[in-house]
């Protein structure tokens, strides 16, 4: 079961806004999926390997080669806010403890 | 131009190649029933037909439909968000890439679920896509846009992408034929990640043909994609007319009542049984014993993958930036909470709860477990099995807000087609008749890499099934 401290913890640190409604709302979702979920914690899976890609794929290096990129003016034709050839971004602000 | 309307792209093709057929007028055909489509199955159509038309080509410049999230250089990509709201990529995907240059230009963009999340095109940031057969009801999700396209006749062809049925359940909901390949054979280079380990792009068309065809010019490996594969073989027309000798599975978890199979699906899935005995085939009973799990598996190893994937927009390289006047957090925060819509919002939240500290082995670690489990019970199977068989989806299209308010019930839309997903196998589903006049999905699925089997055999039964779609087609 989630809580409203832990949906904010959460939220957090997938740098999400919510609003109160928002979070009440995912609380109750999330508990509800996750509960259903739990099942698999049934099943005996001791000494099975996890499965995180599932063709075997080997020497996928290629030549270490330059060549090259996108020019940066197009990269940052889409930019929100370019800057001096860079992409600008507010200030970090006051560090999080 | 009825006439043309009743081309598959395979015979319009043909056509072009013996010089009956303008492909420029093709184009227009198309173009101008996709500019005038009602099904908002589209969020991009060309405005005129590209100078250089495709004929000579294999796929003779018969235009596709491509779902948002494939990124194309200067056109509108956006995957369904508002958080990439009239994003231009400065690049295009390499499937369509290598389909332009088969001959097969760009058409339209499709509508889709956002992110490619969700099962009934209802988390669109532009509206929901229609079902062609009725309008109040989801073409499904989340290529729906593409399915609607190619089952209304706005689109010759499409191309989607499958994370846990996402190109396979709107084919069936909308009475087309939609194939994810096996992971690995197309190169997810320029489509907008979901999640990684799972993500296919795939051809949703109006029959077996069709989709041979438009895969055929879509796979390869890429140097782009280090997880792509050259395809072994090649893909070649389907001709098959009989299945003799094919071993055909029923796999009693996905087919009985725990995944809640509708009895019209149920009715038309034995008929369709029935038919593949008829035409040679043995069919048996099998077991997926991890299978049921599936779903759960499914929906903690694709958020937590989304999780990661979607931590690019932020604000900062491109698309939609909000609060860009607070500090560089605040603006994070304020981009995304904004940017992305609910259904996205609860992905990302549920994936990063479950890779998060303390939580990850219990979900993450466990989900990936049950993976393993899930392609063993694949690789068991087809010891004894050619392909598998079983209903596409558990129901025909609902009607749209019917599931909104339960995304657990949502979820269980992919409770057929999560299975192959995680084994990263192949899986077709074909039209094999309707319940109170809307599409039943048929689903075959193979071992790594046997699209060819799964091509043919899906062609032999289309024959026998003769589904007629042109009732969608107004």
């Amino acid at each position: 079961m989630l809580d409203r401290a832990q949906v904010l913890h959460v939220a957090r640190l997938a740098r999400l806004e919510l609003t109160d409604p928002e979070i009440e709302q995912m609380a109750a979702e999330l508990s509800k999926v996750l509960e259903h979920f739990e099942k698999i914690g049934e099943l005996d899976l001791e000494g099975v390997p996890p499965t995180s890609h599932v063709v075997e794929v080997t020497d996928t290096l290629r030549p270490d080669e330059p060549e090259a990129s996108l020019p940066a003016e197009v990269v940052l034709a889409s930019a929100p806010e370019p800057l001096e050839g860079g992409f600008g971004v507010p200030s970090p602000g006051q560090p999080e403890e | 131009m009825t006439d043309l309307l009743d081309l598959t792209a395979a015979q319009a093709a043909d056509r072009i190649r013996a010089g009956d057929l303008d492909p420029r007028e093709l184009f227009e055909h198309y173009r101008s029933r996709a500019a005038a489509d009602e099904l908002n199955a589209f969020t991009w159509v060309a405005d005129q037909a590209p100078s250089a038309p495709g004929d000579g080509r294999p796929l003779a410049g018969v235009p596709v439909a491509v779902k948002d999230l494939f990124c194309t250089q200067g056109v509108p990509s956006q995957a369904a968000s508002k958080i990439l709201e009239d994003y231009r990529p400065p690049y295009t995907a390499t499937v369509v890439r290598n389909l332009a240059e088969a001959g097969a230009p760009l058409l339209a963009k499709t509508n889709q679920d956002e992110f490619a999340m969700g099962s009934s095109n209802e988390n669109s940031a532009y509206g929901p896509v229609l079902n062609p057969w009725d309008r109040r009801r989801v073409p499904g999700g989340s290529s729906g846009g593409s399915a609607a396209a190619v089952a209304a006749g706005s689109a010759p062809w499409a191309i989607g992408t499958d994370t846990g049925g996402s190109i396979r359940q709107p084919a069936a909901l909308c009475g087309v034929v939609g194939l994810k390949p096996t992971y690995g054979a197309c190169s997810r280079y320029g489509m907008i990640a979901f999640a990684s380990s799972l993500d296919q792009a795939g051809p949703l068309t109006r029959d077996v043909t069709d989709a041979a065809l438009l895969l055929a010019h879509m796979v390869g490996r890429d140097r782009h994609d280090s997880t792509s594969v050259e395809f072994p073989g090649g893909i070649e027309a389907p001709r098959a007319e009989r299945l003799d000798g094919i071993r055909l599975g029923v796999p009693e978890e996905l087919t009985g009542s725990e995944g809640g199979v509708e009895p019209g699906v149920r009715e038309q899935f034995d008929a369709t049984l029935r038919r593949a005995e008829e035409l040679g085939a043995t069919i048996e009973p099998c077991r997926l014993p991890h299978a049921p799990h599936a779903l759960s598996a499914y929906y903690l190893i694709a958020p937590a993958e989304a999780s990661a994937n979607l931590a690019r927009f932020d604000g900062v390289r491109y698309g939609l930036r909000l609060g860009g006047e607070a500090d560089l957090v605040s603006m994070y925060e304020q981009t995304r909470g904004r940017g992305f819509g609910p259904e996205v919002k609860r992905r990302i939240m549920l994936g990063t709860y479950a890779l998060s500290s303390g939580y990850y082995d219990a979900y993450y670690g466990t989900a990936q477990k049950v993976r393993t489990k899930i392609s063993e019970d694949f690789a068991a199977a087809f010891e004894q099995f050619d392909l598998l068989v079983t209903p596409t989806s558990p129901w025909t299209a609902f009607e749209l807000g019917s599931k909104t308010d339960d995304p657990l019930a949502m979820y269980l839309n992919d409770f057929c087609t999560v299975p192959m997903s995680l084994a990263g196998i192949p899986a077709i589903s074909i039209p094999c008749g309707l319940s109170q006049g809307l599409p039943v999905g048929f689903q075959l699925a193979g071992p790594a890499f046997s699209e060819a089997r799964l091509l043919d055999a899906a062609f032999a039964l289309e024959r026998a099934i003769a589904f007629d779609g042109s009732t969608a087609r107004v």
